[in-house]
Formats: C-alpha cells, structure tokens, sequence
C-alpha cells in the first residue's frame, strides 16, 4: 500500500515512524523481500561528505555608524575577498576565494593552505573573523574604510548557500603521463601511479534516487550539521547523463543547490580544505530522507556498491582538454577494495570523499527522524528529469574582434 | 643489532663539521638519510635511520648529544590530528610508504607511525591538513 509524507510525518509525531540507513536497507530488502519491505520501512537515509567546491555562505554584517556601503566596495575576511556585488552591507564569501597574496602556483605545486572554504568553517565555529573593507563612500553612506572583528553570533544573517553540491556519481581520476600531477581529484601519480574517486556510492542521495521521484525543491535535508533545504537543481544537473539498465547514472549527472541556517551547523561538517596545486575548498556533510511512498522508490534504495559504475577518466590529458575519450569503466566495490585494474595495471584507489563520515550523517538523520525533531517535506517542485532534455553544455567560444564587434 | 629512526637538530656552529662521518668510522652504526636539510652558516635538520649493536648505537648518541646535536626520536614529529581527519583517505595512495592503510570495517583510515619515514608528502596531499609536522 502507497504511503503518503503525510503519513510518516504521523508516524515521527508518534515516535513509531520506521527508518533505515541506504546501507542498511540493503539487507532489511533481502530478508523481507520488496513488497513487506515496502509496507513497514517509512523512511531511507543517505549521506555524503566530500569537498564541493561551488559552496558559499552570504552574511549581512549589520550597519556602521556612520554608514558604509560595501556594495562595489572591497571587503576582505581573514584577507580572503567577499563578493560585494550587492546592497550595502550583504556580502558572499565563496569556498574557493584566497587572499590577494597567496602564492597561488607561482611555485608548483602551491599549498592552498588558507581560503574562503576556511573562513566558513572558522565562522562556523565560532571564531572571530577579520573583517577589512574600503568603499567611495556617498551622501547616504559616508565612511570609505571599516576594519572591525566579525562573529557569527552578532551578524544578522549567516546562510549557507551552495549552487552545486552531491553530484549523482563522479569521475575517477588518473594519470596516463610521465609526471606527477596535481588536480582538484589531488595528487596523481605518473604511469597509472594511483586513481581517486568521490562519491559515496551506495550512500550517496542522488544514487538513490536516480530519477528525482522524491528529492525536489523544498526537501528538507542535513546540511553541514544543521537543517536546510534543496533550494534548486544544481548547476551542470545533467539528467540525460549515461545509465546503466537499472537507471543508475554512469557519469556525474543530477547535482543540488542547497541553502540553510549557518548558525546551526557546526565545523565538524564543514571543513576547510586544501588541494595542493589546485586550491581551497570547503567538505560539506549533505544527508537527503528518501520516504518510501513505493515499493518502486524502496527498490532504488536498495542500490548497492557494484551496481554504480564510474568512468575512469585521464587527468593528464583528457580531462583538461575536454576530450570525451575515457580509460574505462570501474564500479564502486572494486573502488572501495583499494585495488583496481587499468590496462592489465594493478593500480592502488584512495576516496575524497569519507564514507565513515557519511555513514555517520545517514545515521544522525536517522536519530532526528525517530526521535521527532525532524519531519519530512513534500517538493514543491521536482528537478528536471530525463524527460525535461536537459544536458551539461560545454561553453560556445566567440571570438571578440579588436573593434569589439561580434564575429558570426 | 637495533635499528632506530631519529632527528638530528644542527645549531649553526655545527653544520660544518663531519658529525655523521665519524658516527660511522668510530662506532661502525650503519645509516640511511631519509631527510635532509643543511645549509652551511645556518641550523641543519637531519632525519636518519641508525643501525647497529646497541653498545656502539648507544656511544654515537652519545658523541653527537656532547656535541651539541638535538635528538629527537621520528615518531614523534608526524602525527595526525584526530579533530581534523575526516577519513577520506586520501592520504592512502600518496605516501610512500604505505604508512596509511584502510580498515575495510570501519572504512577509517590508520595511520602507522611505525612506518613513516617524515618525508612530509601526507602533509601537504591532506586536504583537510591534518597531518602535522612536529619538530
């Protein structure tokens, strides 16, 4: 029989709701079977915690006396520049941002070791931020310069906002070429040295729900240790991805926008990060409930390891130069093994992504669900589907004539 | 025989003299330089595997303690950060030792100091930096 989310917000309020983990439901299907399945569990948890770097966070610091106008001013956190491109005193830090003068790779590789994915994850904690702005000052909004310590605490609002986070599969990146490399999928070495991967696999929530049935605008989901919502599909979401049979996408495909109460998460799920050679970014912990509304939506949960296939991809060559050629295909329990073959090569696997720390997100939303605090939301909308035709385009280069005319 | 990892510390006013010469010539310990950093005029940082009868190992510490070396024993100066780790496990393919290992259970990642030899590449290819350098 079908369930409702009213239903199983029932259950929550009554402390009689059923909920299991996407790993654990794996066996509580093969046990009961499908359909009883179906009829007793309410709800699945999935979790992921990887870095994703399209994270941000957007805070309204509150006004000076007098008043400056940050707006087409510059503002610095911790020397790391906030975008200003707003009303007066709203400013957005980006998890990828570095102080003016960061090294960057001026050495190959730079270290990357402080960014605006750090300055979240200090902010979050609670600490003290540095903030340092100049603006040109007007008649409405005088002052030109401001250096004062920020906290979280005292601003008015802290909100997380991430335009691309839980990608639905990844690549697995390695090296074909002759020498070391340094990558956003970190440090890969020559000939086939070693292959990395990011995704959580069977945990993962896009996984298990690959074609959007349940997770939409509006779900409510884990966020960096707090509550947030699905805000909108993620940029590059690419439903029309490849699939295997099943439905399980080969590549990377559907991705989220999420927003949520900074003030309520916590660093333990926000962690500043630093990739050699590449850059800062920020881990963020994402747990999404799927609610079993069908034994069909039951069944993608029940999705496992060696079902989700992944491309190897040459970061040496193919990937930098957007060639679509790929070194082959790779499943998720091989992954997990630390061993995989390429081209008859025995070649050794490490993970960006924490499985154990995304086990502990679907398990957390679990003791929320069954303890009451947390209820599930319907979608006020769905993500665009297969159905919808849309696709990840590269970019259409045209070139701009001396004169700045455009050139057909 | 013994075979021990440990760091030497230089002052300025010794870089120039054949210290590690003499720990083979006069007390007959084996040795393997796993890191090294000397400039002359400046400190030096020495990381070495010293191998020999526990006697002789015993007498080159010595010689080298009198003459105004630090000591420090390796496994001390890398060390993880256990609130920063977040079992990645990242650092798996990147050390050339094979230091770190995953346990297939847990899924965590362990880190065998016993195996570590501080060439410092974990360090930087940690993203959250959780592994540091203590001298």
């Amino acid at each position: 029989m079908a369930k409702t989310i009213e239903e199983i917000n029932e259950k929550i309020k009554k402390g009689n709701v059923v909920v299991f983990t996407a790993e654990e439901i794996i066996n509580v299907v093969k046990e009961k079977g499908l359909k009883k399945a179906a009829e007793e569990v309410d709800v699945v948890t999935t979790g992921t915690f990887g870095p994703m770097c399209s994270s941000s966070a957007y805070l309204n610091i509150g006004h000076s006396s007098p008043r400056i106008k940050l707006g087409g001013g510059k503002v610095y956190l911790n020397d790391v520049p906030a975008y200003t491109g707003f009303a007066a005193v709203d400013i957005l830090i980006g998890a990828t941002a570095m102080p003016d003068d960061d090294p960057r790779n001026r050495t190959h590789p730079g270290e990357f070791n402080y960014g605006g994915g750090h300055v979240i994850e200090e902010l979050v904690s609670g600490k003290d931020i540095r903030l340092e702005a100049t603006a040109y000052g007007t008649d409405c909004y005088p002052r030109k310069k401001l250096a004062t310590w920020i906290n979280i605490q005292d601003i008015n609002e802290a909100v997380l906002f991430n335009m691309r986070n839980s990608y639905q599969n990844y690549n697995v990146a390695t090296n074909l070429s002759g020498k070391t490399i340094y990558t956003y999928m970190g440090i890969l070495r020559p000939n086939l040295g070693n292959a990395t991967y990011s995704s959580a696999g069977q945990l993962s929530p896009l996984l298990n729900d690959p074609f959007y049935k349940t997770i939409g605008i509006g779900t409510k989901i884990f966020l960096g240790g707090g509550v947030g919502y699905v805000a909108w599909q993620g940029t590059q979401h690419n439903p029309s991805a490849l699939r295997t049979d099943n439905g399980v996408p080969k590549r990377g495909a559907g991705t989220l926008a999420v927003i949520g109460d900074l003030k309520q998460m916590s660093p333990k799920w926000l962690v500043g990060t630093s990739f050699v050679g590449y850059g800062t970014t920020l881990t963020v912990g994402i747990g999404v409930p799927i609610p079993i509304l069908s034994e069909e939506i039951l069944g993608y949960t029940t999705v496992t390891d060696d079902q989700i296939y992944a491309a190897i991809v040459d970061y040496s060559d193919a990937y930098p130069n957007m060639k679509p050629s790929i070194v082959g295909e790779v499943n998720y329990a091989q992954l997990k093994t630390g061993k995989i073959t390429i081209q008859g090569k025995k070649v050794p696997t490490s993970s960006f992504s924490s499985y154990s720390r995304a086990l502990e997100i679907a398990g957390t939303l679990k003791e929320w669900i069954k303890s009451g605090k947390f209820e599930l939301t319907h979608p006020v909308a769905s993500l665009p589907g297969i159905e919808s035709g849309v696709t990840f385009k590269p970019l259409k280069e045209r070139r701009i004539e001396n004169n700045g005319t455009k050139h057909e | 025989m013994i075979s021990k990892k440990i760091v030497l510390r230089f002052p300025r006013r010794l870089v120039d003299r054949p210290l590690v010469y003499h720990l083979i010539k006069d007390y007959n310990l084996e040795f393997n330089i796993l890191k090294a950093q000397v400039t002359a005029g400046e400190e030096g940082l020495m990381v070495l595997e010293l191998k020999g009868k526990q006697d002789d190992y015993d007498k080159g510490i010595k010689y080298l303690s009198e003459a105004g070396v630090i000591i420090d024993s390796l496994s001390q100066n890398v060390s993880r950060n256990e609130q920063r780790c977040t079992h990645c496990g990242a650092c798996l393919t990147v050390c050339p030792t094979s230091a770190f290992e995953l346990d297939l259970t847990t899924r965590k990642t362990k880190f065998i100091d016993q195996k570590c030899i501080v060439c410092g590449v974990c360090i930087k290819g940690c993203p959250p930096r959780a592994m540091e350098l203590h001298f």
